[in-house]
C-alpha cells in the first residue's frame, strides 16, 4: 500500500530499511502495545487481590487465630480455628467420595470402554456436570440430603457439605484419570496381558502407577478448588460458631473458611471483617500452595 | 487361484501344537484374512511371511486372543490348542495367555526394575520356586544376563533397544509358556541385536513351540523349520484386500521348491 | 508335555475362582462409578424440575416476564433476576473477550521472552484458582469504594440514559460485572491460548511468505483459524458467568425491584438462590426451584454448544 506508493514515486527500490513511519508499521506497533496493555490489565487483578489479602490478612495472623472461636458480634479478639478445622473435614469427606469414584470412573473410560456410545455419553456427561452452576449442586444436595434428613436424621451437616463438594470435584478427577491413563502406551498393556496378567492386575500394577503423576496433579487441583468453594456449602454444611466435636462433627452444621468469609464480610463489625480477611489469607495460601504442589509433582517426573 | 482352493497342509506334522481350522478374522465388516487351515508343529519354529496387509500378524495375535483388545475384531472357525477351541465361550483368554506367551514388535519392558520385569509375570502365574534363580535362568536363556547381571535393580527402560527386546523374551520365558509368539521381534533392532535374538531362538526351540511373524525372508530362512506364506488379494466389489494362506510347508521346501507360483514370485522378490 | 516337570511351579496357571471374581468385580465397580456421573446429572435435573412443578403450574411462562418478587403477598416473577443474569454475564463477556484474546495473542506470539510469557500464563492460571468468595470480599472492601466516584460521575452526567439512572450507593450491577470479568478472563485466555497454539505453523509461514505483517497475519490468518476454539471458550465463560454465585451475590446488592440501571443494585438467579433458598418456604421455595431450573437449562445449552465448538476445533487440526 503506502510502501509500494513511495517506491514508485522515486525512492530507490532496493531500500529494504525498516520505515517506522509507514502506516502498516504504525498499526503493528499500536496493536502490539494494545495487546501488551491487555495482558497487564489481565494480571492486575491477581496482583491487587493478593496484595490486599496479604496486607489485610497476614497482619491479623496470630496463634489465637488458629486456636480460638470467632467472637460474638461486638467483641474483640477470637479466631477462626473451627472454620479451619471445618474446611479440612469437609474437604476430606469430599475427597474420600470423589477420588475413588472419579478414579474408578476414569479407569472404566480409559481401560474398559475406550470408544463406544456409553463412554462417549459418560465423557459428555462429565463435561456437562462440570458446567453445572455450583449453587445448583447445593440446591440438589439440600433437597436429597438436608431436607430429607436421609443421613441418620441429620439436616445441615458436614457430610451434606462434603457430598456437595464431591459432586464438584468428580468431573475433574474423572477427566484427569481418563486422560492420564490414555497417555500410558498401549504397548505396556499388551506386554502385561502377554505374560498372562488379568485386566485388574494390568491396571493396578502397570497402567495406574504409570499414570500416577497426571492423576495426582488433577486430584490436588480439584482438592484446592473444592476447599475454596462456597456456594454448595451455604445451605448444606451451613455454619457454626462452635468446634466440631467427636462423631457429632459429621452430622451437625460445621463452619468452613469460605462460608465464614461470606458471612463475616457482610457483617457491620470490623472484627468480623478482619477475620474474613484473615480467613481469605489462609485459604489463598493453602490454594496457591496446592497449585504449586501440583506443578511440582509434574516437574518431578518430567525429569 | 483363491484361498479356498489352496491345499490343506495338514499332513505335515504328526504332532500339531495349535491347529487353525477354517479361520476367518474380520475387523468390523471387513475381512482381514479368510479360510486359514494350518497346523503349527510342536517344538518347532514356524515363520509367517507375506506382503504387508496379508493378515499374518492378525493370525499370530489370534493364537493367544490378543485380538480381543482390538475393538470390532471377530473370528470365525476354530483355533484348537490342547484339545480346546480357544474361541469357545468358556475359555478364559487370560489363561490362554499364560500358556501362550507373546513378544511384541516394539520392545515393551515394564517401567520397573529388570528383576521385577521378570518376576512380575512369574508371580502372576503363581510361581512357587526360587525367584532369584528363575530371574537368572530366564535372563541367561535370553542371552542378556551378562549385560544386566550387575544392574538388576535398575529400570528395564535403561537398557538398549536390543537388550530390552531380549529382556522381553526373558520375561516371556520366565512364565514357561508352551508356545511363544513373536510379532516381528527384530524389526525395530539393529543387525547385531537381531543376530543375538536369532541365536536365542535357536536355543529356545527345543523347549518351546515358537511362531514368528517376520518381514525379513532371510530371517525366516535362518531361524524357522516351517514357513507359512500369506498373500492378499483384492476382493470382488470390495475396497480392501483380504489375506489368505497360500502355502505352508517346511521352510526348505517353501524357499527351494514352492508349490505355488505366488510363493515363487514373492521369495524371488518380484513383489511384496 | 515338554514343560510338564515345571508345571507344578506355576500354581496359578489355571486361574482360581477368586482371581476371576476380583477381575470381574473390579470391572463392575469401575462401570458403576462411571455411571455415577450420568446418575447425578439426571438426578439433579429431576430434583430441580420436580421442585419447580408447583410454581410452574401456578405461574407458567408468566414467571419469566414479571418482575414482582414478593414473599409477603406470595407472588413471584423472575424477570429482575433474568435481566440481571443476562446483563451481568453478557457485559462481562464483552469486556473479557478483548482482554482475554488480546492477552492470549500476547503470550503466544513472540513479543516477549518465553520466560516472561510463562510468568504471565502462570499468573492467569493462579487468578483462576483464587476462590470466588475471596474475590467477593475484595470487591466489597476495595473495588467498590474505589469505583464509586467514577460511577457517580456517570450518574451525574449521563443519568438521563436509563442504564445510568440511579445513584451508586454501594453494591450494584457494575461492580458485579467487573468482578465477573476477573473470574472469566482466565477461562477465555487459557482456551484462546490453546487454540492459537494449535494453529499450524505452516499457515503463518504462508502469510509471511506473501509479505504480510505480523498483525495482519494474526488478524487475517491466525485468529480465523482458531476462531472455533476461541468461540467455544467464550461460551464456556458465558456459562460460568451465568452460574457464578458467590462474588456476584456479595457485590450485586440483591435487589428484587426491577431497574434498568447498571449503577444500582440488581440480582441474578444464582445470587437469588444463594440468598433466599435457605430461608424460603411455601411457593417461594418452588419459585426458587423454577428459577434454578431456568438457569440450569440455559447453562446446559450453552455448555453443550461450547463443547461442540471445541470438539470441532480438535477435529480440524
Amino acid at each position: 500500500m503506502t510502501g509500494e506508493a513511495t517506491s514508485i514515486s522515486g525512492d530507490p527500490p532496493s531500500n529494504l530499511y525498516y520505515k517506522p513511519g509507514l502506516r502498516r508499521n504504525r498499526t503493528n506497533r499500536i496493536f502490539t502495545l494494545l495487546s501488551g496493555l491487555f495482558s497487564f490489565v489481565a494480571i492486575l487483578p491477581l496482583i491487587l487481590v493478593l496484595t490486599y489479602v496479604i496486607f489485610k490478612g497476614a497482619t491479623r495472623l496470630s496463634i489465637s487465630l488458629f486456636t480460638m472461636l470467632p467472637p460474638p458480634p461486638g467483641l474483640d479478639g477470637g479466631g477462626i480455628g473451627n472454620a479451619i478445622l471445618g474446611t479440612i473435614i469437609v474437604t476430606c469427606i469430599a475427597g474420600m467420595i470423589a477420588i475413588p469414584v472419579g478414579v474408578g470412573g476414569g479407569i472404566y473410560l480409559a481401560e474398559y470402554a475406550r470408544e463406544g456410545a456409553f463412554s462417549r455419553f459418560i465423557r459428555f456427561g462429565t463435561n456437562v456436570l462440570s458446567g453445572v452452576p455450583s449453587i445448583i449442586t447445593g440446591v440438589f444436595v439440600y433437597d436429597i440430603i438436608v431436607s430429607s434428613r436421609i443421613i441418620l436424621g441429620s439436616s445441615y451437616s458436614a457430610i451434606a457439605g462434603g457430598v456437595a463438594l464431591s459432586i464438584l470435584m468428580l468431573p475433574t478427577v474423572i477427566k484427569t484419570t481418563d486422560e492420564g491413563l490414555k497417555l500410558v502406551p498401549d504397548n505396556l498393556r499388551k506386554g502385561a496381558l502377554g505374560v498372562g496378567a488379568s485386566k485388574f492386575v494390568t491396571i493396578t500394577h502397570i497402567t495406574l502407577p504409570m499414570a500416577f503423576t497426571p492423576i495426582a496433579t488433577g486430584v490436588v487441583l480439584s482438592v484446592a478448588r473444592a476447599a475454596g468453594e462456597t456456594a454448595p456449602l451455604i445451605f448444606t454444611a451451613l455454619f457454626s460458631y462452635y468446634w466440631p466435636s467427636g462423631s457429632d462433627a459429621f452430622f451437625n452444621p460445621i463452619a468452613t473458611l469460605s462460608v465464614l468469609i461470606y458471612n463475616f464480610s457482610t457483617q457491620p463489625y470490623q472484627v468480623q471483617n478482619e477475620l474474613a480477611w484473615a480467613a481469605s489469607f489462609i485459604l489463598v495460601v493453602f490454594i496457591l500452595a496446592m497449585n504449586i504442589l501440583s506443578r511440582w509433582i509434574g516437574h518431578l517426573t518430567s525429569k | 487361484m483363491t484361498a479356498t482352493s489352496s491345499p490343506r497342509p495338514s499332513q505335515i506334522s504328526t504332532d500339531p501344537c495349535i491347529s487353525l481350522q477354517n479361520v476367518t478374522i474380520s475387523y468390523n465388516e471387513f475381512e482381514a484374512v479368510r479360510h486359514v487351515y494350518c497346523e503349527i508343529p510342536r517344538g518347532k519354529i514356524t515363520a509367517l511371511i507375506g506382503p504387508s496387509g496379508c493378515g499374518k500378524s492378525t493370525i499370530l495375535r489370534s493364537l493367544n486372543r490378543m485380538n480381543d483388545l482390538i475393538e470390532g475384531c471377530s473370528l470365525t472357525g476354530r483355533v484348537m490348542f490342547d484339545g480346546d477351541d480357544l474361541y469357545s465361550p468358556n475359555i478364559d483368554p487370560v489363561e490362554v495367555r499364560r500358556r501362550i506367551g507373546m513378544v511384541f514388535q516394539q520392545p515393551n519392558p515394564f517401567p520397573k526394575s529388570i528383576y521385577e520385569n521378570i518376576a512380575f509375570g512369574a508371580r502372576i502365574n503363581g510361581y512357587k520356586g526360587d525367584m532369584n534363580e528363575l530371574v537368572e535362568r530366564s535372563l541367561r536363556q535370553a542371552a542378556v544376563w551378562d549385560e544386566c547381571k550387575d544392574k538388576l535393580k535398575e529400570s528395564g527402560c535403561s537398557l538398549s533397544g536390543g537388550q530390552q527386546q531380549r529382556l522381553c523374551i526373558a520375561r516371556t520365558i520366565a512364565i514357561e509358556p508352551e508356545v511363544i509368539l513373536m510379532d516381528e521381534p527384530c524389526s525395530a533392532l539393529d543387525p547385531i541385536s537381531t543376530l543375538k535374538i536369532e541365536e536365542t531362538m535357536h536355543e529356545l526351540k527345543n523347549r518351546f513351540t515358537i511362531v514368528i511373524v517376520t518381514h525379513n525372508m532371510q530371517q525366516a530362512v535362518r531361524v524357522s523349520d516351517f514357513t507359512a506364506f500369506f498373500n492378499a488379494e483384492a476382493q470382488e466389489g470390495g475396497s480392501g484386500k483380504v489375506g489368505y494362506l497360500v502355502e505352508f510347508n517346511e521352510t526348505e521346501k517353501i524357499f527351494h521348491s514352492p508349490a505355488q507360483e505366488a510363493t515363487q514370485n514373492y521369495i524371488s522378490g518380484r513383489f511384496g | 508335555m515338554p514343560t510338564g516337570v515345571q508345571k507344578e511351579l506355576y500354581v496359578l496357571r489355571r486361574r482360581p475362582a477368586y482371581e476371576k471374581f476380583v477381575d470381574s468385580s473390579f470391572r463392575t465397580i469401575a462401570i458403576s462409578m462411571a455411571s455415577m456421573v450420568a446418575l447425578i446429572l439426571v438426578a439433579i435435573l429431576i430434583v430441580v424440575f420436580w421442585g419447580s412443578l408447583e410454581s410452574m403450574g401456578r405461574y407458567g411462562w408468566k414467571f419469566l416476564v414479571t418482575s414482582n418478587w414478593n414473599p409477603v403477598d406470595d407472588e413471584y416473577g423472575v424477570l429482575t433476576a433474568i435481566y440481571g443474569t443476562a446483563v451481568t454475564s453478557l457485559l462481562s463477556l464483552l469486556i473479557a473477550i478483548p482482554l482475554g484474546v488480546g492477552t492470549a495473542i500476547f503470550i503466544t506470539e513472540s513479543f516477549i521472552p518465553t520466560r516472561a510469557k510463562n510468568i504471565i500464563g502462570l499468573m492467569i492460571e493462579l487468578l483462576a484458582a483464587i476462590p470466588s468468595v475471596v474475590l467477593g470480599l475484595w470487591a466489597i472492601f476495595v473495588m467498590e469504594p474505589f469505583l464509586r466516584p467514577l460511577l457517580s460521575f456517570l450518574y451525574i452526567y449521563f443519568g438521563w440514559i436509563p442504564f445510568f439512572s440511579t445513584q451508586p450507593m454501594g453494591p450494584g450491577m457494575t461492580p458485579a460485572i467487573l468482578i465477573l470479568v476477573v473470574m472469566i478472563l482466565p477461562i477465555i485466555t487459557a482456551i484462546s491460548r490453546d487454540s492459537l497454539n494449535q494453529v499450524p505453523i505452516s499457515l503463518r509461514q504462508a502469510a509471511y511468505g506473501v509479505g504480510a505483517t505480523r498483525w495482519s497475519t494474526i488478524i487475517n490468518v491466525i485468529l480465523p483459524a482458531a476462531i472455533s476454539g476461541i468461540a467455544g471458550g467464550v461460551l464456556l465463560a458465558l456459562g460460568r458467568a451465568m452460574g457464578e454465585t458467590m462474588a456476584v451475590t456479595m457485590i450485586i446488592g440483591n435487589s428484587n425491584n426491577f431497574s434498568w440501571s447498571l449503577l444500582g443494585p440488581g440480582n441474578t438467579i444464582a445470587a437469588m438462590l444463594a440468598n433466599q433458598f435457605g430461608e424460603a418456604d411455601g411457593t417461594q421455595v418452588s419459585s426458587l426451584y423454577y428459577a434454578a431450573f431456568i438457569l440450569m437449562v440455559i447453562t446446559l445449552a450453552v455448555n453443550i454448544v461450547s463443547q461442540w465448538l471445541v470438539k470441532r476445533l480438535s477435529l480440524k487440526y
